[in-house]
């Protein structure tokens, strides 16, 4: 239960860290605040050789508006944004997802880009992201990239970052007004690996987003109708079975589906309730 | 840019417990390991070494944080407090200590270091956290002696002192 032998370069700049990521090609994992990546160094599930730590570059521990959109940087905490005073105005949904994340005691150390790099099925963070339709901004020593969640979420902890490159930073699309967003989840304990967990958008204009994680390989989507409308309960329903769910030591698929039908309905319920 | 070769063992500094520490440590060891093989410091515990258990917890810069999920490189610079740090003096226990004591808190101990970082940083942050809080926190903690409830109750009596000491104050 000890991490395999590792180089460690401690990068100063994103220059730095760029440069060290080309050099050890697939070899190279970035660690941010390593809250996923440490357990799976010392179980041996990651044998990376080479680790480059991007917590000390200081242009990546920001967080900004930008042009409608929120902007986090690879090196900020997710105990910062969960403190961060504009987050309950500018993405209610983010503020209702983070407590969800971990516990405080991980939060206080694991980065917001840090969770969406592991990509693990259940996690709160590639939900929300996914539910609001974010961004994720790539970088090698070259060039730049954006990927929609969409795109960047590939499968079971693997994402579109390619050997060499690295998260810069995610940006999620600030909250319209007249918007309502919710968040749910249903764990064994507070903290736990999320069984299922839920993120609804009720817009505007009534058409709503229901967004799942912890079913399916990765956080999914479905646009849905008001849930007075007939179509609701079966768009739904198709939805639940869409996902795939299995059996596991935590919950039956059919339990699953089950969340999905009766947790999916609440949570776009109470995102209408919130619509303003 | 510092580069820690996986041969050989480099230098730590850090401050532990109102103190300068300059340690030697692969770049692979975590920071438990130094904590309590390097500097003798036994007080942190080791439980589930992947995050889950919370035995591990420590302060990083006043935050409680798991001392297994960090290596001891990443701790460059950092002021770290650990269980032998709450004590007020050479055996006066902290408030919070003399609680735990006090409404038997702990059994068999080996969570209980974690667990006192993890409340003495709420403590110290959110002085009015309420019960609801205090149990989110423990959350992060597995103790199987005492079932929860005396640890909360324990922490509940700290709050109310250690309020009364800062309304005196």
């Amino acid at each position: 239960m000890k991490p395999a032998p590792f180089d460690f370069v401690r990068a100063d700049s994103l220059g730095e860290a760029l440069e060290a990521l080309h050099e050890a090609g697939d070899e190279a994992r970035v660690i941010a605040g390593g809250q996923s990546l440490v357990p799976m160094l010392n179980m041996r599930l990651a044998r990376p050789s080479v680790l480059v730590d991007v917590m000390r570059i200081r242009e990546l521990c920001r967080i900004e508006e930008r042009k409608g959109q929120i902007v986090v940087g690879a090196a900020v905490k997710q105990v910062e944004l969960e403190r961060w005073s504009p987050l309950a105005a500018l993405l209610p949904l983010v503020a209702s997802a983070l407590p969800w994340v971990g516990h405080a005691q991980t939060r206080s150390r694991g980065t917001v880009c840090g969770s969406l790099a592991h990509a693990d099925p259940s996690a709160e963070l590639p939900l929300a992201l996914l539910a609001l339709g974010g961004e994720v901004h790539l970088r090698n020593r070259r060039k730049k990239r954006v990927l929609p969640a969409s795109a960047f979420f590939m499968g079971m902890m693997a994402t579109a970052v390619e050997p060499g490159e690295m998260i810069e930073a995610v940006a999620f699309p600030s909250h319209p007004m007249g918007t309502g967003t919710a968040f749910n989840e249903v764990a064994r304990r507070h903290g736990d690996f999320a069984i299922v967990a839920c993120a609804a958008i009720a817009r505007a204009d009534g058409t709503n987003r229901l967004a799942v994680g912890g079913v399916a390989d990765t956080p999914q989507a479905i646009e849905l109708p008001d849930p007075a409308d007939d179509g609701f309960e079966d768009a739904l329903n198709e939805f639940a079975w869409s996902l795939g769910a299995r059996d596991d030591l935590h919950a039956s698929a059919r339990y699953r589906r089950d969340l999905v039908r009766s947790l999916g309905r609440q949570t776009v319920e109470e995102a209408i309730a919130w619509r303003s | 840019m510092a580069k820690l070769s996986r041969e050989a063992s480099h230098e730590v500094r850090f401050r532990l417990n109102g103190r300068n520490v300059t340690a030697q440590a692969p770049a692979r060891m975590l920071l438990t390991d130094l904590l309590r093989h390097v500097l003798g410091e036994t007080g942190t515990h080791v439980g589930c070494e992947h995050g889950v258990c919370g035995a591990c917890t420590v302060q990083l810069d006043g935050e409680p944080v798991r001392a297994c999920l960090m290596l001891a490189a990443q701790a460059e610079g950092a002021d770290i407090r650990t269980v032998e740090g709450l004590e007020l003096a050479p055996g006066a226990l902290s408030p919070l200590q003399a609680a735990f004591r006090e409404h038997f808190a702990l059994q068999c101990g080996f969570c209980t270091a974690g667990i006192l970082m993890s409340l003495d940083a709420l403590l110290e942050r959110a002085p009015d956290a309420s019960e609801e809080t205090i149990r989110e926190h423990l959350s992060g903690h597995l103790c199987r002696c005492t079932g929860y409830t005396p640890i909360v109750k324990a922490a509940l009596a700290a709050q109310a002192q250690l309020k009364e000491e800062a309304a005196n104050a």
